[in-house]
């Protein structure tokens, strides 16, 4: 699996792609895949707080459920709104089209200490 | 961890492979909701390896099935599968089972995870019964076809006629020294054929059904787990571990049709009791509000009070709904009763409603 190396990873298989002061964040294929076939996201609403290292919403699957968590703190810029009809975004382009949030991020310095790319990709094999 | 002989399939079909009941078992080929959707609407192939496989031999195998199965095992005949739970003496459930009558010897085929328990429980049962019990799960494979085209797509594959072949009854026929068992059941709430083949022809047999199916308009596919549990459960089914445990018994997880309380079994005294005085409790089933499914453990809530559990829950990819099955008060087990589910500490309104959520043909 060859994951994008344009943004940071979590241990926890979120992604974190910073573009100026926005961080926009979704969850890894390997995630996705993990979890099956997505049927629901719970995301905050536009111009809420979240804080970086604790979870801001909610992910579930056919099989599971499982909890999105940040790295960073920020105000919500954007949710994705097209998952709440077509959650299954997230299993079949969770990189891109199955983004989950954008953040206004006042300090971005925290994903200096997350994975990068090749990095969460070794991470995985492991697993 | 054991592997089933068609592991190797599994991994050509690049199925992701995780532990279950002690077994590497596919969980998901191409996506659950697909592989659901193929087999209501068509035909799925599903390694069932993993379930228990043991054979009853013996003067008074018959005997001692009786004793041991809530169902009448001694009036089946040869060519019939009984499907039937195992219970301890308290009414606990130890296991549910499907009982085929040959005619020289049953075999009961059993869940994975409770195989082991099962072959201890039966060694301590057989005292002064003159019974060879023999576990053939790891010489034998199974595999289960399900899906309304499955009677026809499997009738052009098979060397002898299946559509005569009614719902649990099943044949037995012999391709080049290999023993076939093929039974009309499943469960998934298709119809389908479940088959049992000596391990060494698995790989080649699965193969072929893949591949000769392959030029035909709808060919079977492969499907997982997953689909599995999610199928089973539209289907009403219950699931052991979930709606069946030894914690209650045959009659409270609304299974009485499969407890003959005519005849003398183990468990037999409790459960007579229990029918008479109406179990406290029963197992329903439950139409969700919203999106967040409800997880096995999460409250049943009536007026603010814990009035039971979910076992089992999912989103229906048949009927688009949010639905589950739990353990409720009796007095409230009956359709239309409002309740709510606690989902991680959100309040979520759902009502009983009757089960199966699915059924063939509506």
């Amino acid at each position: 699996m060859v994951v994008p190396n344009d943004r940071r990873y979590s241990q926890t298989h979120e992604w974190f792609k910073v573009d100026g002061t926005t961080v926009t964040i979704g969850i890894t294929q390997f995630a996705a895949d993990q979890l099956t076939d997505i049927t629901y996201v719970d995301l905050p609403k536009v111009g809420a707080a979240v804080e970086g290292g604790s979870h801001f919403g909610e992910i579930e699957s056919v099989k599971a459920t499982g909890e999105l968590y940040t790295a960073v703190s920020g105000t919500v810029k954007a949710a994705n709104t097209r998952l709440a009809d077509e959650p299954g975004l997230v299993n079949s382009d969770p990189f891109r089209a199955g983004w989950m949030l954008k953040l206004e991020c006042r300090d971005v310095s925290p994903l200096d200490k997350l994975m990068d790319g090749p990095a969460y990709d070794s991470m995985i094999a492991e697993t | 961890m054991h592997t089933t002989p068609l592991n190797a399939f599994h991994r050509d079909c690049n199925a992701r492979l995780v532990e279950f009941a002690g077994w590497e078992m596919p969980v998901v080929y191409t996506g659950i909701i697909e592989e659901h959707n193929y087999t209501r609407q068509h035909c799925s192939v599903f390694d069932v390896s993993h379930m228990g496989r043991v054979e009853f031999r013996g003067p008074d195998a018959g005997r001692l099935l009786e004793r041991l199965s809530t169902r009448n095992i001694g009036q089946a005949k040869p060519g019939m599968c009984r499907y039937s739970h195992v219970c301890r003496d308290d009414g606990g459930i130890l296991d549910d089972v499907i009982v085929s009558c040959f005619e020289d010897h049953y075999l009961v085929v059993c869940n994975a995870s409770n195989r082991e328990k099962l072959l201890g429980w039966w060694q301590q049962q057989r005292r002064g019964f003159d019974i060879e019990i023999t576990d053939r799960t790891f010489e034998t494979a199974m595999m289960a076809i399900q899906g309304p085209e499955a009677l026809q797509t499997m009738g052009r594959l098979l060397p002898f006629p299946i559509d005569d072949l009614k719902r649990y009854r099943f044949k037995t026929g012999n391709i080049m020294g290999a023993d076939y068992f093929v039974a009309r059941s499943g469960y998934t709430g298709e119809d389908g054929v479940e088959i049992i083949l000596p391990a060494s022809f698995a790989a080649p047999a699965v193969q072929m059904l893949v591949s000769q199916s392959a030029g035909l308009e709808r060919p079977i596919k492969p499907a997982g787990l997953g689909a599995r549990d999610t199928l089973r459960l539209e289907a009403g089914m219950p699931l052991y571990g979930h709606e069946l445990t030894e914690d209650w018994d045959s009659i409270t997880a609304g299974q009485e049709w499969a407890v003959d309380l005519t005849k003398e079994f183990i468990g037999s005294a409790v459960l007579k009791r229990i029918k008479a005085e109406g179990p406290r409790r029963k197992v329903a089933g439950f139409e969700l509000e919203g999106k967040r499914i409800a997880r096995p453990g999460a409250p049943i809530l009536h007026n603010g009070q814990e009035a039971g559990v979910i076992t089992s829950g999912t989103q229906s990819p048949t009927l688009g709904k949010n639905i589950a099955m739990g353990l409720l008060a009796s007095p409230l087990a009956l359709p239309g009763t409002k309740v709510e589910i606690d989902i991680r500490g959100t309040k979520t309104p759902a009502a009983v409603v009757p089960l199966p959520f699915y059924k063939l043909g509506t």
